[in-house]
């Protein structure tokens, strides 16, 4: 069987969703094994420019110049994978939305701000089609592994559409509101293994909203530990402002 | 002799989603231009971190950079400290000195590998190895992945770190995590010995160029990473709260990206500022390789910057063992575990505050600094990288390397230039992207 032709490209991002492929240690020689990479950037100098089977994208949208690449690369790949928060839902880069564009081009660059083109931070999909998401900021390995496997045999994977909450209840945590904290689990879906939580922390929503909150619930929760509404909007603007765009 | 015109691009993309150039101009035999722009990348995380809680700002602003997260990490918390005014616990600050010393170890042994490896073997990059040398690449990913599953253990994760946070740690490892971090440290003694016995076929070009070295100094006995005074070779020495008065932002009229510069026209950050500052603090068994490779502060060759990195990643890995083998003979109080999210239980007293990180992580001095109001708001922030502090410095050493070299063929002159770009690792992207070379006659 002919390995299939694979391209990984990074957009605006910290290009840490990379580097996990290569936190997989010695496995990430089986994965390598099993395609033939002739694009990678961090990695390699060699320009393929021709169609690709599968194009792994990292990163938001944020320039013209990023527009014009990315419909260029969909043009070649038969598959498109938006890879980590970045891509998938705009992520930490979707916060500059928060502001007038202008405003923080000065705040940051001062009178040079011009030099800097920029634009509205968009998800990968909010630009071009994508076949596959993987989410999480940075992604969680074992779902990038079933996600290739899926994907190298041409059937669908599915993200998880239930929140966070149910994994992290199977790993036996202790609810962060219990904790009396503030946690975007009930809202976020699942597919992390409640990694964050497993540690001590709060889910921050990065694998995105699911489709259908339990609004009700979650305004129970609200009520019930006395949270401001405005407090949690914040929070899901931190990965989630794009949603906002449609 | 024929006068010549070279013009060199060399184009590549840089770790924060910026551009860089290198661009070199000879005119009739004379250097004319020879830059390296280093533009920014436009993701505005200064401007983002604006109008978030500063219990917000370690997670904002680890996504700065996927390589040094726990960098950032442990910078955006001792500003975020220094504002709140908080002094943390010595078995936190502990806990914290591992963790610098497992980035530090991380980042270095994949840029030893990815830089020196590719050359040693004379491949193009890191890939073709894969069939070529497998017992190499086999090693550096091992290395990659044990300081990677104990950052898992200590921190949740390597790629942003998930328990350090403003006021300590969510989760305190438990004695068998102590455990097994030793394990996995202790064993990768194998590795490191493997890796320092690559040193004799390193090759560094001879060039020196004197300038002033920049790194954290302290007066006690500890080689310094997570605290201390700012101090120079040319003899400065300030506390952390003046950083502005060490960088000098300034810009540059060809390049988009500040540039620094102290008592001269620019200076260095990064390992070899380190060494050239704190060697007589380093490990012995560190002292023993730098002995071995014949490296002896002051060192002024920006290419044995590398050689310093090995010397540093031997020093992270003993001390490391020191630490956890420390921990375990000093148990571990749990009481310590904190749980904050946004403060919304008060815990940790707010107040406006001005507050300065200044963190050796991997490229050299790492600045955080934020401003908040009374409600622990962010009103201001600035991040000062090391890569942006060393671009001035580059440029002057390029521009006394390549009138010597002018008469080599381009490519030569192309491979030295890249060469040395890369001693200072920009970042590891940056490194093989260079690669990536036009060059017009």
């Amino acid at each position: 069987m002919k390995k299939p032709k694979v391209g990984i490209f990074d957009f605006a991002c910290c290009e840490g969703c990379q580097l996990q492929i290569a936190n997989m240690g010695e496995d990430v020689l089986s994965v390598l094994g099993s395609i033939d990479v002739l694009e990678w950037r961090e990695v390699m100098s060699e320009k393929w420019g021709k169609k690709l089977d599968i194009a792994i994208v990292e990163g938001s949208i944020t320039d013209p110049h990023a527009v014009k690449r990315i419909k260029e690369i969909r043009k070649r790949a038969k598959l498109l994978i938006a890879y980590g928060s970045c891509a998938t839902i705009g992520g930490v880069n979707g916060m500059k939305n928060n502001f007038v564009l202008d405003d923080i081009r000065k705040y940051v660059y001062g009178e040079s701000y011009k030099a800097f083109p920029t634009e509205a931070t968009k998800a990968v999909h909010q630009v071009v089609r994508v076949d596959y998401f993987i989410h999480g900021c940075p992604v969680y390995i074992p779902e990038v592994v079933t996600v290739l496997k899926a994907a190298l045999q041409g059937i669908p994977y599915y993200v998880p559409d239930y929140p966070v909450c149910v994994e992290c209840k199977l790993n036996e945590n202790v609810c962060m509101y219990d904790r009396k904290v503030t946690c975007l689990g009930p809202v976020t879906k699942a597919g992390c293994n409640s990694w964050c939580i497993n540690n001590g922390n709060i889910c921050y929503g990065c694998r995105g909203m699911v489709s259908n909150p339990n609004e009700k619930g979650a305004q129970d929760v609200l009520a019930k530990y006395k949270i401001p509404v405005d407090l949690i909007l914040n929070k899901m603007n931190m990965y989630n402002k794009c949603r906002e765009l449609g | 002799m024929k006068k010549k015109n070279i013009t060199i691009n060399v184009e590549y993309l840089t770790r924060v989603e910026g551009h860089g150039n290198i661009v070199i101009n000879v005119k009739e035999g004379k250097l004319d231009t020879c830059r390296l722009d280093i533009v920014e990348s436009p993701r505005f995380f200064e401007g983002m971190l604006r109008g978030r809680s500063i219990f917000e700002a370690q997670h904002i602003t680890s996504r700065i950079c996927g390589i040094c997260a726990c960098g950032h990490t442990l910078a955006s918390i001792q500003a975020a400290e220094d504002a709140l005014g908080i002094t943390p616990t010595e078995q936190t600050i502990k806990l914290r000195k591992l963790l610098l010393h497992l980035e530090i170890l991380d980042s270095h042994i994949l840029h030893i590998y990815l830089l020196v490896a590719p050359d040693l073997f004379n491949v193009k990059s890191f890939v073709p190895l894969i069939s070529s040398n497998e017992d190499v690449v086999r090693t550096a990913l091992r290395m990659k992945k044990t300081c990677n599953d104990i950052c898992d253990i200590l921190v949740g994760r390597h790629v942003h770190p998930i328990s350090a946070i403003v006021g300590g740690f969510t989760k305190l490892p438990r004695p068998k995590d102590l455990d097994a971090m030793l394990d996995l440290l202790t064993g990768m003694r194998h590795d490191m010995d493997a890796t320092v016995a690559l040193n004799p076929y390193l090759t560094f070009p001879n060039f020196e160029r004197d300038t002033e070295y920049v790194a954290l100094v302290s007066d006690d006995d500890e080689y310094p990473l997570l605290m201390g005074d700012i101090g120079s070779t040319d003899g400065v020495r300030m506390n952390k709260k003046d950083y502005r008065q060490i960088t000098n932002e300034f810009i540059v009229p060809h390049s988009s990206a500040k540039h620094t510069k102290l008592s001269r026209k620019s200076y260095a950050v990064g390992a070899l500022a380190r060494f050239n500052l704190n060697a007589d603090k380093l490990h012995p068994k560190a002292k023993e390789v730098a002995n071995e490779i014949g490296l002896a502060p002051k060192c002024i060759n920006p290419y044995m910057n590398t050689a310093a990195q090995l010397i540093e990643s031997v020093h992270c890995l003993e001390d490391a063992i020191a630490i956890v083998e420390g921990m375990k003979n000093n148990p571990i109080n749990y009481d310590e575990e904190i749980v904050v999210g946004l403060n919304e239980q008060h815990r940790i007293p707010v107040r406006a505050g001005n507050g300065i990180g200044a963190v050796e992580v991997p490229r050299g001095i790492l600045f955080h600094n934020y401003q908040t109001d009374e409600n622990g708001i962010i009103t201001h922030a600035n991040c000062i990288i090391p890569t942006n502090q060393n671009t001035g410095n580059i440029e002057y050493d390029m521009m006394e390397l390549v009138p010597d070299i002018l008469e080599r063929k381009e490519e030569e002159i192309t491979l030295a230039v890249e060469m040395l770009v890369r001693a200072y690792d920009p970042c590891i992207s940056c490194s093989t992207h260079l690669l990536n070379i036009e060059i017009k006659r």
